[in-house]
């Protein structure tokens, strides 16, 4: 009896120190980037993490020497529009591929996954020109456009969802007379807040972080979103603005990291939904 | 009076909604009548400069032509406006096709009824009709046209660049007109050594890396996963959380700061390296090196999606399996491998299957932490740590070598198309359900 307990004390212990040297890792990157920022001069050396003396000055550059706060509000603005066209198409899509049977419904969702599956940035060139005859180049609404018009094919998880509560719930509300979108949007839509909110959630960070579209499509410095900017800033001046550049990171990454902390249990959700279920 | 059908459908095909009309369903013939006429005035008017700007790609470059007394530079044709102009023009005239088919099929189906004596459906029945029964179309209608003008026209596009001779210096618009070569590209990709070679040399180090992406973030998430959920820790929810870090910083900066980290003269791994008396090492530099880093870092940033959703899984084994084997008296491997491991699989084995398609993409990754260097000599326009579509990346965007960068493009395509679909195939998700 003794012998065990002190093999399960052993295993305790070194299960912690694992979980312990797990959690630096996971944290030290953060953690020096958040102490560049605040490190004064703008070298990416340092003898060690912690500076020896503070400084807000990289963040006062941000904002005095760059469009900060304008690149700020486009990439919200691009990400929230995203967000809502994405969440009802996807929704939306796999609703329908869920919940009904018609004719080429199988070959449509083999034929959608497929076409999804085509390397995203071949398609950069017809893009910008389709952009360029549209006169759409430069602007918001473009890639607001091109980040929803994917959103279909991103189907497979939602439908998976969706497979997963009972037909015999539609089918009694159907008998009471309902429209199909009163169904949609009374029954189903409130069973499936999980996966609106793990939609909508990898939708809104989307636009915080594609810089490959967002680079092609925006050129004027006061269009551009957080991840173009800062990637043009690291380009051309890395070795001389580290420090103002790991200030911007910051800033973006702390609104993002929080909702995706406040919002994991959603994400088990969503991302266990494409899983097989036994 | 038996005729009915016949005659709908023959005046149909005459014209759009005339048929329609004769069955009585003034409204929406007329709503048919008008869009054929735009229809009509769309083929007629745009589609043969359509068909020319697909076949030719132009016919005349930038020239000098005499006026007057001086000769004046004159814009020629844009070959690769032209095609994607041709595609666009072809797309809206399928549109169009299939519409007209219809229009003749309605007009068969509602002239059958009339001969049975049923009444045509009025404007507001027609309307009622589709929000129900039609529901599943009238949803998917929009969604796929935008998929067919802003994902199947650009896949159309890049395909038929491979049997282009588009590339850089040579064949370039405006100035110069791209043609059609058929297959040309894809023999010299195969034939000219500095091509080959490169690409079986990428094509290699893109399976290795898919492979060990893959294996590596599996394992780290499932050992990170039971080391949570591990009986008698702690706190279980506070250490989730500090491993969802690597993942939900965006990836970009987490990459940019990665990058940094593992910088050999500056970076702080290497710095620590040499406080602990070791030398550091040529994390970014050295070919090999450079290699295991990307997986590395691939691992830190991938493993918490994977340790997220087994720990949902871990959840859905039933308690009781585990009860029954310690009466049997089963130690805690053998619970493991005789319970955990199947089960996890099991459930977790089409996710798997689509996160090495996903890793045989993953541009941002290597772009961002490498850009394919350390530079290869023997490579034609790629590094060491280049994948293919890295490599192709850098062959449209910096090399202008088009025509390549295609056939690569497709050979990613169908690589990664018959795997999934393999996949697809067999999974619960995909095989017909009962129907509703």
């Amino acid at each position: 009896m003794r012998s065990k307990r002190v093999r399960n004390i052993t295993k305790l212990t070194l299960g912690y120190l694992g979980l312990i040297i797990i959690a630096i890792g996971c944290i030290y990157p953060a953690l020096w980037v958040i102490m560049s920022s605040f490190r004064p001069g703008t070298a990416l050396y340092s003898n060690s993490l912690i500076p020896s003396a503070f400084t807000l000055e990289h963040y006062r550059e941000l904002f005095e020497k760059y469009p900060y706060g304008q690149w700020f509000l486009n990439t919200v603005k691009i990400s929230v529009f995203t967000m809502i066209f994405t969440t009802i198409i996807v929704t939306l899509t796999g609703y329908v591929f869920s919940k009904f049977r018609f004719y080429g419904r199988r070959q449509l969702m083999l034929g959608l996954l497929v076409i999804g599956m085509f390397p995203g940035f071949m398609s950069m060139i017809a893009i910008y020109i389709l952009l360029l005859q549209l006169k759409l180049l430069d602007t918001h609404l473009a890639l607001i456009i091109v980040y929803s018009s994917g959103a279909s094919m991103g189907f497979l998880y939602v439908k998976s969802f969706f497979d997963t509560i009972p037909n015999s719930l539609l089918e009694a509300a159907k008998i009471d007379g309902a429209s199909h979108w009163i169904v949609f949007s009374r029954i189903m839509l409130p069973l499936s807040k999980p996966m609106l909110v793990f939609v909508a959630l990898t939708s809104f960070s989307g636009g915080f972080v594609d810089f490959i579209f967002a680079n092609m499509v925006l050129s004027d410095s006061s269009k551009l979103t957080l991840a173009v900017g800062l990637f043009k800033m690291v380009k051309i001046k890395f070795a001389t603005e580290f420090t103002v550049f790991a200030a911007g990171c910051v800033l973006v990454a702390i609104p993002i990291t929080a909702l995706f902390i406040f919002l994991q249990r959603y994400l088990i959700v969503g991302l266990t939904a494409g899983a097989e279920k036994g | 009076m038996a005729q009915h059908r016949k005659l709908a459908m023959s005046l149909s095909v005459l014209c759009m909604g005339l048929g329609q009309m004769y069955n009585r369903q003034y409204f929406k013939g007329i709503v048919m009548l008008l869009f054929y006429l735009t229809g009509i005035y769309f083929i007629i008017t745009v589609l043969p400069f359509g068909m020319w700007a697909l076949t030719t790609l132009g016919e005349q470059s930038d020239h000098l032509e005499k006026v007057g007394r001086v000769y004046v530079n004159v814009r020629g044709d844009h070959s690769i406006f032209l095609l994607v102009q041709g595609i666009i023009i072809l797309l809206a005239s399928v549109v169009v096709v299939v519409l007209y088919t219809l229009n003749i099929r309605d007009a068969y189906v509602v002239g059958r009824l009339r001969e049975k004596g049923v009444h045509a459906n009025r404007i507001g029945q027609t309307l009622r009709r589709i929000t129900t029964e039609r529901f599943p179309q009238l949803v998917l209608s929009v969604p796929l046209l935008l998929v067919v003008f802003f994902t199947v026209m650009p896949i159309l596009f890049m395909i038929l660049l491979a049997f282009t001779n588009f590339s850089f210096p040579n064949f370039l618009p405006p100035a110069k007109l791209v043609d059609w070569t058929g297959f040309k590209s894809f023999q010299d990709m195969f034939n000219v050594k500095a091509w080959s070679s490169t690409f079986y040399g990428v094509t290699l180090w893109t399976l290795i890396w898919t492979v060990c992406a893959t294996v590596t973030i599996f394992v780290s998430g499932f050992a990170v996963a039971l080391l949570v959920q591990m009986q008698g820790i702690r706190f279980k929810a506070f250490w989730r959380t500090l491993f969802i870090i690597p993942y939900a910083i965006p990836q970009f900066i987490s990459l940019l700061i990665m990058k940094n980290m593992f910088n050999g003269q500056f970076g702080p791994i290497n710095q620590y390296l040499k406080y602990f008396g070791l030398s550091g090492l040529p994390w970014l530099t050295d070919p090999f090196w450079a290699k295991v880093t990307v997986i590395i870092v691939n691992m830190w940033i991938g493993f918490p999606i994977t340790m997220l959703m087994i720990i949902g899984l871990l959840s859905t084994i039933p308690k009781d399996l585990y009860e029954a084997s310690e009466i049997d008296g089963a130690s805690g491997w053998q619970q493991f491998k005789a319970i955990t491991f199947p089960s996890i699989m099991f459930a977790f084995g089409p996710l798997l299957v689509m996160s090495f398609a996903g890793n045989i993409n993953n541009f941002n990754l290597i772009y961002l932490l490498t850009n394919g260097t350390p530079a290869n000599a023997n490579y034609k326009f790629a590094g060491d740590t280049d994948i293919l579509i890295t490599w192709l990346y850098n062959l449209t965007l910096t090399n202008g070598k088009y025509n390549f960068a295609s056939v690569i493009g497709l050979f990613i395509f169908v690589l990664i198309a018959s795997f999934a679909i393999w996949n697809l195939r067999r999974t619960k998700a995909f095989k017909e359900e009962d129907g509703m």
